[in-house]
């Protein structure tokens, strides 16, 4: 199954939601498992609004999802696994993207091969 | 362009990126068999790769860590399981602890990267398999790393033209 490109805009989310890092780390601690806000609020030195402004961040980008259980507003990654494999793929793919284009840039500026040391596993 | 073609198959969990280089396969291998030029191409700028140990044989390790602005380190390993200078590599790439021991515990992706002379350059075909969605989510946290430069990247970009 081939799936569709990102559009810009989506891009332009993720990528600043991904830009901070308290929202990495929220991230990162609802991937492991369900969180409340208050609990996240107490983990950073920061007011409770700021921490609800990172989630609504995450939130728009389609990171995650909030919910409200009584009292608690649980956060939490997009619950269907369609959506994380292409989340994840996603991401994955910028990774490669970048790696290609660092190696087209040495490729570029590398000396001719054979003018200093020689590849490993290779007899010379 | 160097990226000629990505596919993601979301119900198999592989992804494959086809890239053209204008370049003999020689070169492109290199950029994989010598570490002081897989470093400056692995991690991100931001992230700079750092390679401990290098053995491109079967059964081989490469060990690595990438270190962020304020010094943190995400390590790495490879566990090379076939290879074929200058034309075939095939690895586990897996996390490792800060120490660098490889973590058994966390996610393992299998890479296997092909080249070939066409048209004067070189295709090089990397394609990855993930065992579990879970697996891909853990590989977020390097994915993210990435994606941050590559919206610097486009900033930059955008300033420049």
């Amino acid at each position: 199954m081939v799936v569709r490109e990102l559009d810009d805009e989506a891009v332009d989310l993720l990528f600043h939601a991904l830009a901070d890092a308290t929202r990495r780390d929220i991230l990162r601690r609802s991937v492991r498992g369900e969180l409340s806000v208050s609990r996240l609020a107490e983990a950073y030195p920061m007011s409770f609004a700021a921490v609800q402004k990172h989630v609504a961040v995450l939130e728009r980008a389609g990171l995650v999802m909030k919910e409200r259980r009584g009292r608690e507003q649980l956060v939490r990654t997009a619950p269907d696994a369609l959506s994380r494999a292409r989340r994840a793929l996603d991401l994955l793919e910028a990774a490669w993207r970048g790696r290609v284009d660092r190696m087209t840039r040495l490729l570029a500026e590398d000396p001719a091969p054979e003018d200093d040391d020689p590849p490993r596993g290779r007899d010379t | 362009m160097s990226v000629t073609d990505t596919r993601k198959d979301l119900e198999n969990l592989t992804f494959t990126l086809i890239a053209d280089f204008e370049a003999p396969v020689e070169r492109v291998w290199r950029l994989w068999a010598d570490p002081r030029r897989l470093e400056r191409w692995w991690g991100p700028p931001a992230f700079p790769a750092t390679v401990k140990e290098h053995d491109l044989t079967p059964g081989g390790d490469v060990a690595y860590f990438m270190t962020g602005a304020e010094g943190e380190q995400y390590h790495g390993w490879w566990r090379i399981t076939s290879v074929e200078p200058p034309t075939s590599l095939e690895f586990v790439d897996g996390f490792a602890d800060a120490e660098g021991k490889p973590d058994e515990d966390r996610p393992t992706t299998v890479i296997r990267v092909r080249l070939t002379a066409r048209d004067g350059g070189t295709r090089m075909e990397m394609h990855s398999t993930f065992d579990s969605l879970e697996q891909m989510e853990q590989l977020i946290d390097m994915g993210m790393a990435e994606g941050m430069e590559q919206a610097v990247g486009q900033m930059d970009a955008l300033l420049a033209a």
